[in-house]
């Protein structure tokens, strides 16, 4: 099936099995590989982008479902020279190790301090449930997001 | 220039970083070749079955499907079997009992999820539905699959009697068993080790490249230790001979040891290129990840610890079997002898200590190394059995501990299992985790949980871990299959910066970052002009890869080496530059100077002329490149103290971790900040085995925790901020004064969180995990 979507601000058709999962769209068909597949039972996170402006795990959405979509992935936040304030904050704060689960972490993080106030660290801990680190102990990924959402939340009231 | 805020003892940023939070890392499946083909194994359905017969006809008619390769297939190719690299002597003194373990099975398969045929395929979609199509007559037979009983049971393997692969002891049994008859009081517990699957985020993965033009074989795949890999491949498994086959490990996703070994699927991976012409690329599903990678853990222990009126140590009896799944694994055999028994002095002065450890087939999946190997198991008996000792004696558990520690005027401490240890203050952890958690506050505290209706419990760990395998010499005598050194080189450019080769591997440590630390800081270099490659044969020229918290003592202690080889050539060129003696240039923060003078020339300067060599030394070689390999003295030994509270619901079971300290001994530490979150990774991994984490196998072998779903991996919820802190008496033995970081945090946490969860409970034990269904039973007096 023919599917039309806008990821990171561009418009792309594809050609793809209509099984074919959002997740196989980014990574297969348009080359956006900082999204990553971690399992096969919608479990792990790793594969979180966000779609029209919220989270979702991209290996829950078939092609039929992303017809229309706005997608914005890991790639589409920020860059190298120009870090968003939560990929800032996870450096900063030493919330990755191995990566893995780190662009999911991140799509989620930033999702959940859009939609919460005042969040604390049982709430951030709450809040990424659905999403699996094997390697930090999540410790720091809380305060990176904490960290984050001062920023972000600070600068969104002006 | 001073290197402050990037040497060594700074908590620099981590460089790999950025590419991982911008989306920019390469992981093995971000990789892509063209005309690439992919790959799905065909398992077996069944924990023990004979194959009869393998139909492919349906399968070769799915469309996409190129060609379809068996265990008979591989095997008439004349590759040989995955390896076991560590020989174990048993009592007496034969040879362990090595089952042959084919990559693809090809007459019996003896696991759930044994993979005994490959489809090849267009796509990823063709290749499984080729794999579903393809039709296999078994014939079940009778699996072996309860721990306990398999010595008993039927005969897995041809020629090996009661399924062991081996009966081993070590230490003085009539001694221990003398010190336990004359012992005041005995203390006696029977203890499982659960079965853990490793479940690094990142699946295995591998992708195979063959040139037909010029023979040569390139394998990307998900590896701790690529050079290991390209010598198994080469020498034992023979799919290309060393110089032709290269392997990159990427970007790696995490391993905790399941990416040590080598793997069915990458062998046949690289051997299917070939065979297609075409590159083939296979990725696990997460289910495959739960079958086929190897697990850990999975003991069962009887254990006794006898003490005298006063309270000392006399003896430590400990009898274990050891579950190794239907085949020896790469470490499988080690993990349960030489990385167990010999830790179970831990920090204590017992004078006489015996184990015996009995290793069995089962059919389930191969058991290996997975974070800490050995250590942790033999920190669980032995911190169990003690804390359960001060119990039983109405004892202090600190003071019990601390009253048989061994003291720091008693290193070199040579242990009754065969370890020295070399420097040590265990009571300044001790000491050091007691303020953290506010141990004096502690009965207040759980009066006040009393209140509400919960039960609060503490618990101790006090750990010795053994790290930096080590030396070769000695670890080879006792069966070890490789030398356990490490590569580094440092190539200073002729523009004076410096690419670094190690043969250490990163999959989250952050060696590009520490190891630039390290050299930057021994040479003097911009932390910024060092760049840290590693990770790929075809660049690095050995090594032995990360396992065993082993990269920064022996990794980082081959580039201090290197760093010194550096300075010394650069001093003959300094001093011909300065026309002095070489005697009288020395080196400092990146310059060479010369004694008496004013004069100096930076490393930079004498990097260019090593290249450049207008006015040189005549009897010196040009270029400035130099390598070592360092081959470690003695084990490290980091240690510490880990102390668990928990708080239990009475009305649901549930054990709330409300507090885990971790006061670690790392010796000398690079990067603070990445030590510290490698201790956070272990610890929220050992609290997983105490609390959530159970890999179940039912009476058919079948994987019940086959999932994401069934096994309880931690998540953010289920745990705390945790409080780690560090004391440091430096290793004497390697150029760094380093220990090793990378497991200690799985090492200790564990039993403390047991013996939190018992002491709330009033139970002696409780098999992990501490579940809330379990627990409630036990509230409930079930
Ligand atoms: S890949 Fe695990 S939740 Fe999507
Ligand atoms: S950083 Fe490795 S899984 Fe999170």
């Amino acid at each position: 099936m023919k599917v039309s979507l806008t990821v990171n601000g561009s418009k792309h058709k594809v050609d793809v099995p209509s099984n074919t999962l959002l997740v196989d769209i980014l990574r297969d068909h348009l080359g956006l590989t900082g999204t990553h597949v971690g399992c096969d039972t919608s479990q792990c996170g790793a594969c979180t982008v966000h779609l029209n402006g919220s989270s979702v795990k991209s290996c829950t959405i078939l092609a039929g479902q992303a017809e229309g979509v706005h997608v914005t992935t890991i790639e589409g936040i920020g860059s190298v020279t120009d870090l968003h304030p939560m990929q800032a904050a996870f450096r900063d704060r030493h919330a990755l190790q191995c990566g893995f689960c780190t662009p999911g972490m991140i799509m989620s993080a930033i999702d959940l301090v859009n939609t919460s106030k005042g969040l604390d660290n049982r709430a951030v801990r709450e809040g990424l449930e659905g999403n699996i680190c094997r390697c930090t102990g999540y410790h720091n990924i809380v305060a990176a997001v904490l960290q984050a959402a001062e920023v972000m939340q600070g600068s969104s009231d002006e | 220039m001073s290197n402050a805020d990037t040497g060594i003892g700074a908590s620099v940023k981590r460089r790999e970083d950025l590419r991982f939070i911008t989306g920019e890392g390469t992981y093995t499946d971000d990789l892509n070749q063209p005309g690439q083909t992919y790959a799905a194994f065909v398992r077996s359905p069944y924990a023990r079955a004979r194959i009869d017969a393998i139909d492919v006809s349906d399968a070769l008619n799915v469309d996409g499907v190129i060609m379809i390769l068996t265990g008979a297939d591989m095997a008439a190719d004349g590759l040989g079997d995955l390896p076991c690299g560590w020989m174990v002597k048993q009592k007496d003194g034969s040879d362990m009992v090595t089952a042959p373990h084919p990559p693809l099975a090809t007459e019996l398969v003896n696991y759930v999820g044994e993979p005994y045929a490959l489809v090849i395929a267009d796509s990823r979609h063709a290749a499984r539905q080729g794999a579903e199509a393809v039709m296999t007559d078994f014939h079940e037979l009778n699996p072996v699959v309860n721990l306990a009983s398999a010595a008993q049971s039927e005969q897995i393997h041809a020629g090996i009697p009661d399924n062991r692969a081996y009966d081993w002891e070590l230490g003085d049994k009539p001694a221990t068993e003398a010190a336990l008859a004359g012992a005041a009081h005995i203390t006696r517990l029977d203890l499982i080790n659960n079965r853990l699957i490793p479940n690094a985020m990142e699946p295995r993965a591998a992708l195979g490249v063959y040139e037909k033009g010029t023979g040569d074989y390139t394998l990307y795949t998900t590896s701790q230790n690529p050079h290991l890999e390209r010598l198994v491949l080469s020498a034992f498994v023979q799919v290309a001979p060393e110089h032709k086959l290269r392997v990159v490990a990427p970007d790696v996703g995490g391993g905790f040891g399941s990416k040590i070994f080598v793997y069915a699927e990458e062998t046949a991976v690289i051997w299917a290129a070939a065979k297609v012409g075409r590159p083939v690329k296979w990725v696990a599903d997460r289910s495959e990840s739960f079958l086929a990678d190897a697990h850990g853990r999975d003991h069962v222990t009887h254990v006794e610890l006898g003490l005298d009126q006063s309270g000392r140590f006399v003896g430590l009896k400990v009898q274990t079997t050891a579950n190794l799944g239907a085949y020896l694994s790469l470490f499988g055999s080690a993990v349960p002898t030489y990385l167990y028994g010999t830790l179970l002095a831990g920090q204590y002065r017992t004078p006489n200590i015996y184990v015996e450890v009995q290793g069995v087939y089962t059919n389930t999946s191969p058991v290996d190394a997975y974070r800490g190997a050995g250590r942790p198991e033999a920190t669980y008996v032995l911190e169990r059995v003690v804390e359960t000792a001060a119990r039983e004696l109405g004892r202090d558990p600190a003071d019990l501990r601390r009253m048989n520690m061994i003291q720091p005027g008693d290193f070199p401490y040579q242990t009754p299992v065969a370890l020295v240890y070399d420097i040590g203050d265990y009571e300044a952890s001790l000491d050091r985790a007691l303020e953290a958690i506010d141990y004096q506050g502690f009965p207040a505290r759980r009066i006040a949980s009393k209140d509400q209706g919960k039960r609060r419990g503490i618990g101790f760990a006090c750990y010795i871990e053994a790290c930096g395998l080590a030396p070769s010499q000695l670890a080879i005598q006792l069966g070890a299959g490789v030398g356990l050194y490490e590569s580094g080189e440092i190539r200073l450019n002729p523009t004076g910066n410096a690419t670094v080769f190690t043969g250490s591997h990163s999959h989250g440590q952050g060696h590009e970052t520490t190891f630039a630390q390290i050299v930057s800081d021994k040479l003097g270099i911009p932390f910024d002009d060092v760049e840290v490659v590693h990770g790929d044969t075809g660049r690095v020229e050995f090594g032995l890869g990360t396992y065993g918290s082993r990269s920064l003592a022996v990794g980082g202690s081959a580039l201090m080496m290197a760093g010194d080889k550096i300075i010394a050539k650069g001093r003959r060129i300094a001093a011909h530059l300065m026309q002095a003696s070489v005697d009288d240039v020395s080196f400092e923060d990146g310059k060479f100077l010369l004694a008496a003078s004013n004069q100096s020339v930076t490393i930079q300067e004498v990097a260019f002329a090593a290249y450049v060599p207008t006015s040189y030394p005549e009897d010196l070689e040009p270029g400035l490149s130099e390598k070592a390999f360092y081959d470690p003295k003695n084990f490290t030994y980091p240690a510490g103290t880990h102390i668990a509270e928990v708080e239990i619901d009475e009305a649901t079971g549930e054990v709330d971790l409300v507090a885990l300290v971790a006061v670690d001994d790392f010796g000398e530490i690079i990067n603070p900040m990445i030590v510290e979150g490698q201790v956070h990774g272990g610890l929220a991994q050992g609290v997983g085995q105490a609390l959530l984490e159970h890999g179940i196998y039912d009476e058919q072998g079948q994987l019940v925790t086959g999932s994401l779903m069934d096994y309880c991996m931690p998540r953010a919820d289920n745990l705390p901020d945790f409080i780690v802190d560090t004391t440091i008496t430096p290793c004497t033995h390697n150029p760094l004064g380093a220990k090793g970081c990378g497991e200690a945090g799985a090492i200790g946490s564990t039993a403390a969180v047991m013996n939190a969860v018992t002491d709330a409970l009033g139970v002696k034990d409780l098999s992990m995990p501490a579940t809330s269904e379990k627990v409630w039973r036990i509230l409930k007096g079930e």
